[in-house]
């Protein structure tokens, strides 16, 4: 059917009584914005963002040893371009690079392994952060160095799992969720079915959703019908790029080089399995195993709710500090800053 | 090979000649007035004036160099005014171990531009500073133009048109993808651009229609959109259906996480005109090489004033906001 029809069905769906939908995927934020299809909502429907920005979830422990390794053992962090302006417990990589650390901004994990080819004299340490879809391509890149031998190549661990965030969500019964967007990117390297049990454990529907202007509307409506029918099923609309049992191949180069490990995430804490550490096989590009920094004990910011959001309890317009004390020129919380972060959305796209 | 060495600072034989035989016979030794003023004659009581500093890596690009962008870019800078473009000067800054070649190649495509859009270089300076405390160059143009009908900025008035002459965001995606080694990034270049032949037409055949117009430089088309409905009583509204962008834009920029409506543009200008003469400003346009994708844009709209925003393609509307700093490619 014509997209624009489609819009039309969506901006005129009846809903008997509220319905709460819930956005896993940080992506996902930012387009309904962008598209305009939040606009276009019928009236009782609410989108809750969840925890599915990576930079977000990251913790400040995170940032703080990152910028620890890099002074005290004069070590090149190499980073996503996401990460630099993101508060850490007392500054921020982008204020250190100011004070003279050196941060490369990279676009590929693969450009920190030939920053490191190219600087054999130096320490590269790329900060490995993002879910399944990410981790694959760092998989890769450790891959990479060992075969070409790269002495200087590390990366500091802190690539998380998606699954086992949303069981925590639902399991903490601290939101109500009628169903959920399901994040199209990582589901095409777990699969679909690593989701049923969203239906056949917790009795919610949900749908895995592309990312253009038509898989949002196509999505959101056939989510809406599995709410209203209240049929708890978990269906794939990204179907040109999601099958049911993934990537397996991109899943065992993941394993190939990653175990699941503890995992601490902003606002939710500590996830058991949630987390994926390097194997025994490559310890060796562990900066943690390489280097024993001293870390400042983690700071949180005063009032910032960046916690509560990404668990869904509250929207970026309900923290008090929201355009005011954090604002993108001087942001307080990470999800003011990233590009993916649902108080950047709300700021650049969802004031009228 | 021949380099860049502080003897050419001198102010002795070394810089004579590198001035005599290079820049002055490149740039044009008919209009280069080597005195410490070139005496210009003009024929009207107003002029425009204007000034802009160049600094950009690399220096040569996929339709450009550092010394084409200076010449168009003050140029534009005139011609947007409603001027006539005559006069511009060039200072040079340039840094030790700068190849004579690579200078020679960027002085002849500012030779090459000022030719295109008619101006004449007329005077300059020649200033070298030690490796390391420069960017290998820098340039400063200024330009004077002639003002022979009227500034072309009047009230805007809700219902008026947004138009832009081609294609968004070529310039800032080129040099992203080149900045940064990006291999996907074939295809791209750089639209800079003298755009004084194009504005010159239009306003030749409707001296009254612009309201307003300004080449769509750093902060892209929407940065536009904000400096005109800011404390304004208009919105100003786009049509995403309606925005010509290249594929090759599009790809690149998606994959960063970019915005080519805040990328920087070197030969777009944006027009708000009155919607009557919309369609005969675009025939216009499409005459000249640098219109042939021109078109209407937009709107401005009483709905939501002060702001810029966007029509998606679905009908929803989004917020175009003001940029705060500058766009980082994200993560995933």
């Amino acid at each position: 059917m014509d997209i624009k029809k489609e819009a039309v069905l969506l901006s005129q769906y009846t809903l008997q009584t509220p319905v709460a939908i819930m956005e896993v995927c940080g992506t996902h934020t930012t387009e309904f914005f962008r598209t305009g299809v939040k606009d276009i909502f019928p009236q009782g429907l609410r989108l809750i963002d969840g925890p599915g920005c990576p930079v977000c979830v990251t913790s400040n422990d995170y940032l703080d040893t990152a910028i620890a390794i890099g002074w005290q053992y004069d070590c090149i962090i190499a980073t996503f371009g996401d990460m630099m302006k993101v508060p850490s417990s007392y500054s921020s990589l982008s204020k250190e690079k100011s004070k003279g650390l050196t941060v490369e901004v990279v676009y590929s994990p693969m450009d920190a392994v030939q920053l490191a080819a190219d600087n054999p004299d130096k320490k590269i340490v790329f900060l490995s952060i993002g879910f399944e879809t990410t981790a694959p391509a760092e998989a890769v890149c450790v891959l990479e160095a060992k075969k070409r031998n790269i002495k200087n190549f590390f990366i500091l661990p802190g690539n998380k799992l998606t699954v086992p965030a949303v069981k925590v969500l639902l399991d903490s019964g601290e939101v109500n969720i009628d169903g959920f967007i399901l994040p199209g990117h990582v589901s095409a390297i777990i699969g679909k079915k690593a989701w049923n049990f969203i239906a056949t454990d917790y009795g919610k529907p949900a749908v895995v959703v592309g990312f253009e202007d038509h898989d949002l509307i196509r999505g959101t409506l056939l989510l809406l019908n599995l709410i209203t029918h209240a049929n708890p099923n978990v269906v794939n609309e990204y179907t040109r790029v999601v099958r049911d049992d993934g990537n397996p191949k991109a899943l065992e180069i993941l394993y190939s080089v990653f175990k699941k490990g503890d995992a601490i995430w902003r606002g939710i804490g500590t996830i058991p399995e949630s987390g994926l550490l390097l194997n025994d096989d490559h310890a060796y590009f562990d900066a943690l195993q390489q280097f024993t920094p001293e870390v400042p004990p983690p700071k949180e910011h005063p009032g910032c709710r960046c916690g509560e959001l990404l668990r869904g309890v509250i929207i970026p317009t309900d923290c008090p500090l929201f355009g005011k004390a954090c604002n993108p020129e001087h942001a307080i919380g990470p999800c003011m800053v990233s590009s993916e972060g649902p108080c950047s959305a709300y700021y650049k796209y969802g004031r009228k | 090979m021949d380099i860049i060495v502080p003897g050419h600072g001198s102010g002795g034989k070394m810089m004579n000649d590198l001035i005599n035989n290079t820049i002055k016979s490149i740039l044009g030794s008919d209009t280069i007035q080597l005195d410490d003023s070139a005496i210009l004659t003009v024929p009207v009581h107003s002029i425009a004036f204007t000034t802009d500093s160049y600094t950009i890596t690399p220096i040569e690009f996929s339709g450009g160099t550092i010394g084409s962008l200076a010449v168009n870019g003050t140029v534009n800078d005139l011609a947007v005014m409603g001027a006539v473009p005559r006069f511009i000067s060039c200072a040079l800054i340039l840094e030790e171990g700068l190849p004579i070649e690579t200078l020679q190649r960027i002085l002849i495509s500012m030779k090459e531009a000022a030719l295109k859009a008619g101006v004449a270089i007329v005077t300059g300076d020649t200033k070298i500073v030690p490796r390391g405390k420069g960017d290998r160059i820098y340039i400063n143009t200024a330009g004077i133009g002639t003002v022979e009908s009227s500034v072309q900025r009047r009230p805007i008035v809700p219902g008026d048109s947004i138009i832009v002459n081609g294609t968004i965001g070529d310039h800032g995606t080129a040099i992203m993808a080149l900045r940064n080694n990006l291999s996907f990034s074939k295809g791209l270049s750089s639209d800079c651009a003298a755009l004084n032949h194009l504005i010159q037409d239009i306003i030749k055949h409707f001296p009254d229609a612009i309201k307003f117009m300004r080449d769509a430089t750093r902060g892209g088309v929407a940065s536009i959109l904000n400096e005109i409905t800011k404390g304004a009583s208009f919105g100003a509204k786009l049509y995403e259906e309606a925005l010509p962008i290249r594929d090759e834009v599009k790809g690149v920029s998606e994959i960063l996480g970019i915005d080519p409506l805040y990328s920087a543009n070197e030969g777009k200008v944006v027009i708000v005109a009155d919607s009557i003469y919309a369609n005969d400003i675009i025939a216009i346009m499409k005459k000249h090489p640098e219109g042939k994708d021109a078109a209407v844009i937009g709107t401005i709209t009483s709905e939501f004033p002060e702001k810029a925003y966007m029509q998606t393609t679905i009908g929803g509307n989004r917020i175009l906001p003001v940029l705060i700093e500058e766009q980082l490619p994200r993560i995933c």
